[in-house]
């Protein structure tokens, strides 16, 4: 029998949504997760947040939403950049269903420090 | 010219059979499965079927005249064959939508589902399915917030939510209930569930149970950074008493709150869903009650109908059966009844049993939760069946983990993610299944536990009520 490690003052207890039980992906499975959202005809769009600031609704946009965006490389560019101006935030890449009115994908990419 | 009293019976397929009729876009529409007693007509039957949902009765009455009984009277209108069993018929019903209070699932039902079941010239009947035009629909309120408002509130995109039933269902004091529900929260689900007999006994009053659970919530959200919940069952002996407990749940800052539709009434579920969507609460419902009405092939109400009553009446969840757990549920007909909760548009198609083109208009669309003795091992078929628009439950096979609930969250939460991953990377989930979970179990051993605790548990009973196809 194995102890579930998980506390308040642990902050490697705390958790990001949708793939964040799952070890870090590489960057090829990086890639072709944002194929999945382009394939999907999705609008990609990239959001960050100070990690003391991530329990709310709105985290701030890395400019506007990439409408149209289909190149895998020119997306993970703009998330590189995102990451590379705010090294201590987290960064999440978002696919805006515009049908559905709501993101289809929401995976944190880069996680700054966490408290 | 005006017409004359005339006393006496007369056969009811005189008046209310009529195969020339073209419904109206206006018209609720019926399908019935009719099961005669021997000798008597298809015409008369289905007629009589038509005459006792709407305006017949057994003889002509004088007062029947002073009103213009053409136009209020239901009408059948089509007849067919029941593809693999000559002991019963499909019969098509037209209704007009002036026979039906506005915004009143009890008043439709009430019609169509009264005393037309116990007629005498029936062996059997069975409500197959009903087309509410979009003017009916847009007169009922539906969802309280639906899928779109719930993820939103809740943070969660791009996968199936995951929760747990907490058991064993009765028996629990407050406290230990509260442990159990923060053990599953912190490990990883979305939400935890009360059992549908929940209610205020006295081994757990009320009051209690929420307090804790809500303590247990707000704590794994402190410790998680994610937002939790746990449906709060309000279902109660009164509609007062109900309302008395879900306005405690929002004073305490519970996010959802959970009702039984069929034990606790469609005029209860009705006023309570409007309550949620006032009060921005969401509502879980759960379906006790309906394989007594459901199951049995000839006779009863089929669940693609209760779940068009309950998105009319109002639920942001509803249990939908799994297809692969210890629940009845044939695939076909369960892909049916989903695309009825989530889908703003759905066509006919009788090979998921779909009797009538469906416009919900901009009624939002609400999640189907997959629950009943299912585990990790089912994870890629359920993601694969259900995609992300859905709630996993598993109650079992969270809390009968060989290390607890905390454990068989995480493997659960593990399995979904991985088989999300997956599925987004183009692989098939349903041929993959054992690959990919055993993949992810090489960097969680919680899961790798649950894999090895669960690995000979099937439920490969054959389906009692099957869709009608000739091959049966």
């Amino acid at each position: 029998m194995q102890d579930y490690q998980s506390s308040l003052s642990e902050p490697s207890s705390r958790k990001f949504e949708t793939f964040s039980y799952l070890p870090d992906m590489t960057p090829e499975q990086i890639r072709t997760q944002i194929e999945y959202i382009v394939n999907k005809g999705w609008n990609p769009g990239i959001e960050h947040t100070e990690p003391e600031n991530a329990g709310g609704h709105f985290w701030y946009m890395w400019k506007l939403p990439m409408f149209g965006e289909t190149d895998v490389d020119a997306i993970l560019k703009e998330v590189e950049a995102c990451h590379a101006a705010h090294p201590n935030n987290h960064v999440r890449l978002l696919g805006f269903d515009n049908f559905a009115q709501s993101a289809g994908a929401s995976m944190v990419i880069y996680r700054g420090k966490t408290v | 010219m005006a017409k004359t009293y005339d006393a006496g019976v007369k056969e009811y397929r005189e008046t209310y059979w009529d195969p020339s009729y073209t419904p109206k876009d206006t018209d609720i529409l019926a399908c019935f499965k009719v099961t005669p007693q021997d000798g008597v007509p298809r015409e008369e039957v289905a007629a009589a079927v038509a005459a006792e949902s709407s305006t017949g009765t057994w003889t002509t009455v004088w007062t029947d005249l002073l009103t213009d009984l053409d136009y209020y009277k239901g009408v059948a209108y089509a007849m067919e064959d029941v593809p693999g069993d000559d002991t019963c018929f499909y019969a098509f019903i037209a209704y007009p939508i002036d026979l039906f209070e506005e915004g009143s699932v009890v008043n439709v039902m009430t019609s169509l589902v009264g005393n037309v079941f116990g007629f005498k010239a029936l062996r059997a009947l069975r409500l197959e399915d009903i087309r509410f035009p979009i003017a009916y629909v847009m007169t009922c309120n539906g969802p309280p917030q639906g899928i779109q408002v719930e993820r939103d509130l809740l943070n969660k995109y791009g996968r199936p939510m995951l929760g747990c039933t907490i058991k064993p269902k009765l028996g629990l004091s407050a406290k230990n209930y509260g442990r159990a529900c923060y053990e599953g929260l912190r490990g990883g689900l979305d939400f935890t569930k009360d059992d549908e007999n929940v209610n205020s006994q006295p081994f757990m009053r009320w009051r209690h149970r929420f307090d804790f659970v809500m303590e247990a919530i707000l704590k794994a959200e402190a410790e998680t950074g994610e937002r939790k919940g746990h449906y709060l069952n309000v279902t109660a002996p009164t509609a007062d008493e109900m309302m008395r407990r879900a306005e405690y749940a929002k004073e305490i800052g519970a996010p959802i709150i959970m009702h039984d539709y069929l034990t606790g009434g469609w005029a209860a579920n009705t006023q309570l869903a409007q309550w949620c969507q006032e009060n921005g609460m969401l509502l879980h419902i759960h379906r006790a009650m309906h394989a007594v009405m459901d199951r049995n092939p000839h006779h009863g109400i089929h669940f693609r109908v209760l779940t068009k009553i309950l998105r009319l009446s109002g639920g942001d969840h509803l249990h939908s059966g799994t297809v692969v757990g210890k629940l009845e549920g044939d695939r076909d007909a369960t892909l049916g009844w989903i695309d009825i909760m989530r889908d703003s548009y759905v066509k006919e198609d009788r090979s998921r049993g779909i009797f009538f083109d469906q416009d919900w208009g901009a009624m939002p669309g609400l999640f189907p939760v997959a629950s009943g003795g299912i585990h990790v091992w089912h994870m890629p078929a359920l993601v694969s069946i259900f995609g992300d628009d859905s709630v996993l439950q598993f109650g079992g096979g969270t809390l009968g983990h060989p290390w607890g609930n905390a454990a068989g969250a995480a493997a659960n939460r593990v399995a979904v993610e991985a088989c999300v991953q997956a599925r987004n990377e183009g692989r098939e989930l349903e041929k993959e299944g054992k690959d990919i979970l055993t993949a992810a179990a090489k960097h969680s051993p919680e899961l790798s536990a649950a894999m090895e605790t669960w690995k000979e548990i099937k439920f490969e009973f054959d389906t009692v009520d099957k869709l009608d196809v000739s091959h049966k």
